[in-house]
């Protein structure tokens, strides 16, 4: 991806590692990354929270993908990073092994996922983008947040 | 004109006026001749719709017309007040809060007309004045010819000696015949008026939204340049009753009246022209003439559509006056009035604040021995400039209760009308202050309560005659600071609240067996009442008894982080209790340990703090109980409720934070107490929730970690 240009078809990505997988998130949604900090745990709430962080003086949730795609528990590293998404008005943070960059993706780079939704992992992604360094499954938000 | 941004203070002082008509009306009530009332009244009305007109909301407008019409017939000793007037009255006052409410969510008044409403008050006016039976016309004309009738007689000695020129008699004469109506409108501006000439400029625009203006006098050039005293005459072709036009002129600010002569025929002018008689008019007797005319009247708005193009093409087509209402929606904010005194206060903690920052950045400059001393110097100055902070921006969101309490005596009015009960309510302690936030949310339950107390407690008079009590139902609100509460009571001097048919209840609903009940404390038989669903009324009533009262009450004072509490005596009446903090933002909270992790409990919770060597702590129905000078304590583990994990063993003594919401008292197991904090709520947001409601919210400590907060209410 030599070409940094944004046209109208594209969309810039963050793409994160999580276990052997690479994953975009479209850039529009990210309002920070941060490094691992310490998370307050919050007793009885949803399994793949792991509680509540301050940032800044906020208050902002603290999501692991890993929990919620359901893989092996998390093994923070000095590469962790928390992902502060801004879906609406609230922060929300997810947790990822690491960050790799930040790459254009146009429409024609992009490809639907013939998901039927069956299978819990898919339904997270809405589409699989190419990069020249391999595949990347682009996360939809708006599914990830909501749920199940 | 644009007059959006003038939307939030005309919802504001419509709301205060209203509000005020609707005190004065109940004193007016029981005191029908108080004059000053009756002024207040006619004051209120006046400004409402001289407000409601500069805005363009002439529905609003005609509304408040009529009533200011009705009282100014009162005030001029026409016509009495009776019970009739006033709920009428009242009547219009909810359908001017209506208005108000669309203009809040849409910026539009909606397009009710009430138009019984207004009939009403003008048959008030017909039967209470000329005493004639209102002719079976038209309400809109049946109105138009009482202020026809009123307004000629007050005309009569203000006649004018207008001179009209022949074209301008013909253009008269042919408007006429086109069943137009033409009026000669005498306008009198204000003496205080400084820019005359614009004042009326905006009644000339005013006119020319309902018709066309075809003489003036002085000129118009006259009048743009200001040469004339404090009046002046136009003569205005419409299609509109007198009425619609004659209320757009009177809603202009500074024009103190205007007043109207119908023009029938052209020879009653006085036209100056070439030769003396310019018109050809046969010499109709007046009786013929104004019978001609109403027939007008009623064909004109028929046949409109077909005439506009050919009278006049100047004229604006009357549908447009109304449709013109803005229709961009300014979403009205939430606003509150701040007294400019407070807003010095915080202006100059803010100040101390920023020379505390200046005094902190110099203490660093200096060497390692002052430092330490300058620095601890200056955080005390800092802490207590943030603490004043505190108070003066609480204050700021602070609101006398009143404004919530305000329409209550109304409610309970109508109530005792629809209850056939004779009420009275009482209210003290209005000035009471509470955050802003709460007073939104309190006004519901309140109301709630007091409608309880109204249907099911008090008795009917029989009833009250039968046990000795005066017939009057007393009902009364006190509203008081307690400590870091504000407490309101809701007490009434009724019936009370009966136990044993609560409780047989309870079993017939399937509540609770009779076993239970058999073992129940009163008290917890009270707080039935407080379940979903759940109401001992026998007749299901328009007022309450469908069951929805007092769980909400309950819900809604609870997510306050207030609670309310009930005394009653059978027999002799009850009293709710409503317990609420004062401030929801910041609090003082006890902070504790509990395994790795720290939390807060709101200090307003705790009652005292014990250490309980292991053997005091007793079983009772399998649950873990102490006994604290002969106080029965039920005891909640902490670690277990929040599923810590447990490390090292058991201790021989613990910790225990006695916590109390209302009389119910309940020990936590803390592993450690750190200390007394002020902390400052934030909430966990929308998407982590969690399964227990334990958890009220976060705060952040001094050291950037974050620490939850224990909702002490659900943990006894």
């Amino acid at each position: 991806m030599d070409n940094n240009a944004v046209d109208t078809n594209s969309a810039q990505y963050v793409v994160v590692d999580l276990g052997m997988e690479h994953y975009g998130i479209d850039i529009s949604y990210v309002d920070n990354i941060i490094r691992m900090q310490k998370i307050t745990r919050v007793p009885k709430a949803q399994n793949y929270y792991n509680g509540v962080i301050n940032l800044r003086g906020e208050i902002v949730p603290v999501m692991s993908l890993r929990k919620k795609f359901e893989l092996d528990d998390d093994v923070f590293t000095d590469k962790s990073r928390i992902i502060i998404l801004k879906p609406e008005n609230e922060l929300i943070g997810i947790i990822v092994d690491s960050v790799k960059e930040v790459v254009v993706l146009s429409d024609d780079d992009k490809e639907k996922v013939n998901s039927d939704g069956k299978t819990d992992h898919n339904k997270y992604i809405s589409d699989v983008g190419k990069m020249e360094t391999g595949l990347v499954s682009l996360l939809n938000i708006n599914a990830i947040m909501t749920e199940e | 004109m644009d007059v959006s941004q003038y939307l939030e203070i005309f919802i504001d002082e419509s709301r205060e006026h209203i509000q005020n008509l609707s005190d004065q009306i109940m004193i007016l009530e029981n005191d029908p001749e108080n004059e000053n009332t009756i002024s207040e009244i006619f004051r209120a009305a006046h400004s409402l719709k001289g407000m409601a007109g500069t805005m363009g909301y002439k529905r609003m407008q005609n509304l408040t017309h009529d009533m200011e019409n009705v009282f100014s017939e009162v005030r001029n000793g026409k016509m009495k007040v009776n019970a009739d007037i006033v709920d009428v009255l009242f009547k219009c006052l909810d359908a001017l809060e209506s208005y108000l409410d669309n203009i809040v969510n849409t910026a539009d008044e909606g397009t009710e007309d009430n138009e019984d409403i207004i009939k009403q008050l003008n048959d008030f006016i017909n039967n209470g004045t000329s005493g004639d039976a209102a002719p079976k016309k038209e309400k809109s004309s049946k109105k138009a010819k009482a202020e026809e009738e009123k307004k000629e007689e007050k005309e009569a000695e203000v006649k004018s000696e207008l001179k009209y020129a022949d074209f301008e008699a013909d253009a008269i004469a042919k408007a006429l015949e086109e069943g137009m109506n033409v009026y000669q409108i005498h306008v009198f501006v204000d003496e205080s008026c400084l820019l005359k000439a614009a004042r009326a400029f905006l009644v000339f625009k005013a006119i020319e939204e309902v018709g066309e203006i075809v003489k003036s006098d002085p000129t118009t050039q006259d009048i743009e340049d200001e040469k004339f005293e404090f009046d002046f005459y136009v003569v205005v072709l419409s299609k509109e009753e007198a009425d619609a036009v004659i209320a757009p002129i009177k809603a202009v600010s500074e024009i103190k009246d205007a007043t109207y002569e119908k023009i029938t025929s052209v020879d009653s002018l006085t036209v100056v022209g070439e030769d003396g008689e310019a018109s050809d008019t046969e010499a109709a007797k007046p009786a013929e003439e104004k019978k001609e005319e109403k027939a007008e009247k009623e064909t004109a708005p028929a046949t409109t559509p077909a005439k506009t193009e050919k009278a006049q093409p100047p004229a604006p087509a009357k549908n447009t006056a109304p449709a013109k209402a803005t229709p961009s929606k300014p979403v009205v904010n939430r606003s509150v009035r701040v007294d400019i005194e407070k807003l010095d206060v915080l202006m100059n903690l803010v100040s101390e604040l920023i020379i505390a920052k200046n005094g902190l950045v110099s203490v660093s400059r200096n060497d390692e021995t002052s430092k330490s001393s300058g620095f601890s110097e200056q955080i005390e100055y800092l802490a207590r400039v943030t603490t004043n902070l505190h108070e003066s921006v609480m204050k700021v969101r602070m609101m006398p209760i009143e404004t919530v309490t305000t329409k209550f005596p109304r409610m309970i009015r109508d109530l005792s009308k629809k209850l056939d009960k004779n009420l009275e309510l009482v209210m003290t302690g209005e000035e009471t202050e509470l955050d802003r936030t709460v007073i939104d949310e309190i006004g519901d339950p309140l109301m709630h309560i007091l409608r309880n107390s109204a249907d099911h407690g008090i008795e009917s008079a029989e009833v009250r005659k039968q046990r000795g009590k005066s017939d009057v139902g007393h009902i009364s609100l006190n509203a008081y600071q307690d400590g870091n509460n504000v407490v309101i009571e809701v007490t009434d001097d009724g019936n009370g609240i009966d136990v044993e048919a609560v409780k047989n209840k309870a079993i017939e609903k399937g509540t609770i067996t009779p076993e239970q009940a058999d073992v129940m404390t009163d008290k917890e038989v009270i707080d039935l009442l407080f379940r979903p669903s759940f109401s001992t009324a026998k007749v299901i009533s328009d007022v309450s008894g469908r069951g929805v009262g007092l769980d909400v009450v309950k819900t809604k004072i609870e997510a306050l982080g207030g609670d309310v509490e009930v005394k009653t005596a059978l027999g002799e009446g009850s009293t709710f209790i409503i317990r609420l903090p004062l401030t929801l933002a910041i609090i003082q909270a006890l902070m504790v340990e509990i395994g790795e992790e720290k939390y807060a409990i709101p200090l307003g919770n705790i009652q005292t703090i014990e250490d309980i060597v292991s053997e005091d702590i007793k079983y009772v129905h399998s649950k873990e109980v102490i006994n604290l000078r002969g106080t029965i304590i039920p005891i909640v583990r902490l670690a277990e409720v929040l599923d810590i994990e447990k490390n090292g063993e058991e201790p021989e003594t613990y910790t225990v934070v006695i916590i109390k919401k209302g009389d119910k008292l309940a020990g936590l197991v803390v592993d450690q107490l750190i200390g007394q904090q002020e902390i400052v709520i934030k909430s966990l947001g929308n998407y982590i929730s969690s399964s227990t409601k334990v958890i009220s919210g976060a705060t952040i400590l001094g050291d950037g970690d974050v620490a939850l907060i224990l909702d002490a209410n659900s943990l006894v």
